[in-house]
């Protein structure tokens, strides 16, 4: 691939003995939605981690724009926009008080940073909420937010660890309306998931991870061409590669 | 990745000094009454009520009344609190509940500056607090000044260090219960050895020189001698010891919670 966006090679991540991630390479190129998919437990939050430079990694390499997370791990985290799996809002502060005081880290200034806030809170719907605390937000309303702080920055690589899980459709058919919006304006994205529909939808290309490790890739049809000939779905796909049985954690 | 302290650290500290400086504003009430009230209540109690049993103490080589003796100790006290609780509790909880941390680790704040501002904003609480007591203890006409105004930069001194030291204990317990060991070990003993509510001179030798280990001995020691009007150049040596541990403790306790947070 000429000129990728993000670039792991041979990426690992260990913690003594185990390795959640356990030596990954893949490329992500401008302006593509890229899906991580795999079982709980897989990796792909940790490989998520180590991108954002929230997670030292332990071996190989991982580049955002040519820069390392290993050298420059402050300048990759400007290009990012980051819509994490866990909820980490501020309690204390009010919908448009997160937005403001989050793009305050980026250096944006307050008049700037009001106006990004207005216009987010309206493209997401949350104007109702302006002022209401996060606490009094349902579960879609929160992630919502986190995706509309995540664009805060006006970034370059959006960054989204399972950003519709726990939706109802409506919420979810939404946020997958504004990630098809953001590609068409030529952002690049990854993306992991659980819902294959969801994957088959917005990924252009998708690597398949168990275990820390890639054990497929390619676009979804592809995918499904080479392991279904005689037809189905990703999802059956997903479920011969990675095996019907459940993930212990 | 650079990992010295000076490497990392930046600017943009203040960032999350702002943002925990902006929640103590949006619960300001619950923030700015206890260092109000709290040092009318020890007054009432120790001034009044303790001070009718104790009229007159004596402290460097004079008798004093026991309520202005006191509050100095008070203002010192004060700042201990304020500061070493805000990292204690109000850090754990961020750090490892609100997930604050987590938050803002993917944002261009490096984990020092997250941790430094912890710090700053800890040593503010602990600096408001100072103020507040003073005005009161002020208000009780117990303050000499301009001596007094010195308890200003002093108290925003110890605040560093306090909110260090909190820092540093949270990152050690591994649940919030935990922080009962440092707060029975450390923290309540300094609260009454540290020359807070009696001179030192009368305790046994070996615990006066434990005393003198204590970092709010040395903060009591010239909080009181700027409310008396004692100022006198062998403070200096207190001075000395707050401003050599303030660093030491602040990096051992980013260096702690960096190791404890990014695993
Ligand atoms: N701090 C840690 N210490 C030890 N093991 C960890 C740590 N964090 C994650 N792991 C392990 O690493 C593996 C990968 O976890 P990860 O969160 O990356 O999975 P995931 O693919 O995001 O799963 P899910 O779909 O459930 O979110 C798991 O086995 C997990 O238990
Ligand atoms: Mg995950």
């Amino acid at each position: 691939m000429t000129d990728p966006v993000v670039k792991a090679t041979a990426l690992r991540k260990c913690y003594g003995d185990l390795c959640a991630v356990d030596g990954v390479d893949f490329e992500i190129g401008r302006g593509e939605c890229f899906g991580l998919l795999g079982p709980n437990g897989a990796g792909k939050t940790t490989t998520v981690k180590m991108l954002t430079c929230a997670l030292p990694v332990t071996g190989g390499d991982l580049t955002v724009e040519g820069l390392s997370v290993k050298e420059d791990p402050r300048a990759i985290k400007y290009l990012l926009g980051v819509c994490p799996q866990e909820v980490n809002l501020d309690p204390d502060f009010s919908v448009v008080k997160n937005l403001v005081v989050y793009s305050r880290y980026y250096d944006i200034p307050r008049a700037e940073a009001e106006k990004r806030a207005a216009e987010l809170i309206a493209r997401f719907h949350l104007h109702d909420k302006l002022e209401r605390p996060v606490e009094d937000l349902s579960g879609g309303m929160k992630k919502r937010l986190l995706l509309a702080r995540a664009l805060i920055n006006r970034p370059r690589l959006l960054v989204l660890d399972e950003p519709t899980t726990g939706l109802d459709p409506q919420s979810r058919r939404q946020i997958w309306q504004e990630v098809r919006d953001m590609k068409k304006n030529g952002l690049t994205t990854l993306l992991t998931t659980h819902y294959i529909e969801e994957a088959e939808l917005l990924c252009d290309r998708l690597v398949i991870m168990d275990n820390g490790r890639i054990i497929e890739q390619g676009t979804p049809r592809q995918l499904i061409e080479k392991h279904l000939p005689g037809g189905g779905n990703l999802e059956d796909v997903f479920l011969k590669l990675t095996g019907k049985h459940l993930r212990d954690e | 990745m650079n990992n010295s302290l000076a490497g990392s650290l930046s600017y943009r500290a203040w960032y999350m000094w702002r943002r925990n400086v902006d929640v103590s504003l949006v619960t300001w009430k619950t923030n700015v009454l206890p260092p109000l009230l709290e040092p009318v209540l020890y007054i009432l109690a120790f001034g009044f009520g303790l001070g009718a049993y104790v009229q007159q103490i004596s402290y460097a080589g004079r008798a004093w009344d026991y309520l202005a003796f006191m509050a100095p100790g008070m203002v010192a006290v004060g700042v201990m609190f304020h500061s070493v609780f805000d990292t204690m509790y109000g850090a754990f909880v961020r750090l490892r509940y609100q997930k604050t941390f987590d938050a803002l680790i993917t944002t261009p704040l490096s984990p020092e500056d997250i941790l430094a501002g912890e710090i700053l904003s800890g040593a503010t609480k602990g600096l408001f607090a100072g103020a507040a007591i003073l005005l009161v203890v002020t208000l009780f006409g117990l303050a000499q000044y301009p001596s007094s105004l010195l308890i200003l930069p002093l108290s925003a001194l110890a605040g560093l260090l306090f909110a260090s030291f909190g820092l540093y204990f949270a990152a050690l317990a591994p649940y919030i219960d935990n922080l009962n060991l440092p707060v029975f070990l450390f923290i309540n003993p300094m609260f009454l050895f540290s020359g807070t509510f009696f001179p030192l001179d009368g305790l046994p030798a070996w615990v006066r020189l434990l005393a003198e280990l204590l970092p709010l001995t040395h903060l009591v020691n010239i909080t009181r001698a700027a409310t008396l009007g004692l100022l006198s150049p062998s403070l200096g040596w207190d001075l000395l010891y707050l401003v050599l541990l303030t660093p030491a403790v602040a990096w051992l306790a980013i260096a702690k919670m960096k190791a404890r947070l990014i695993k």
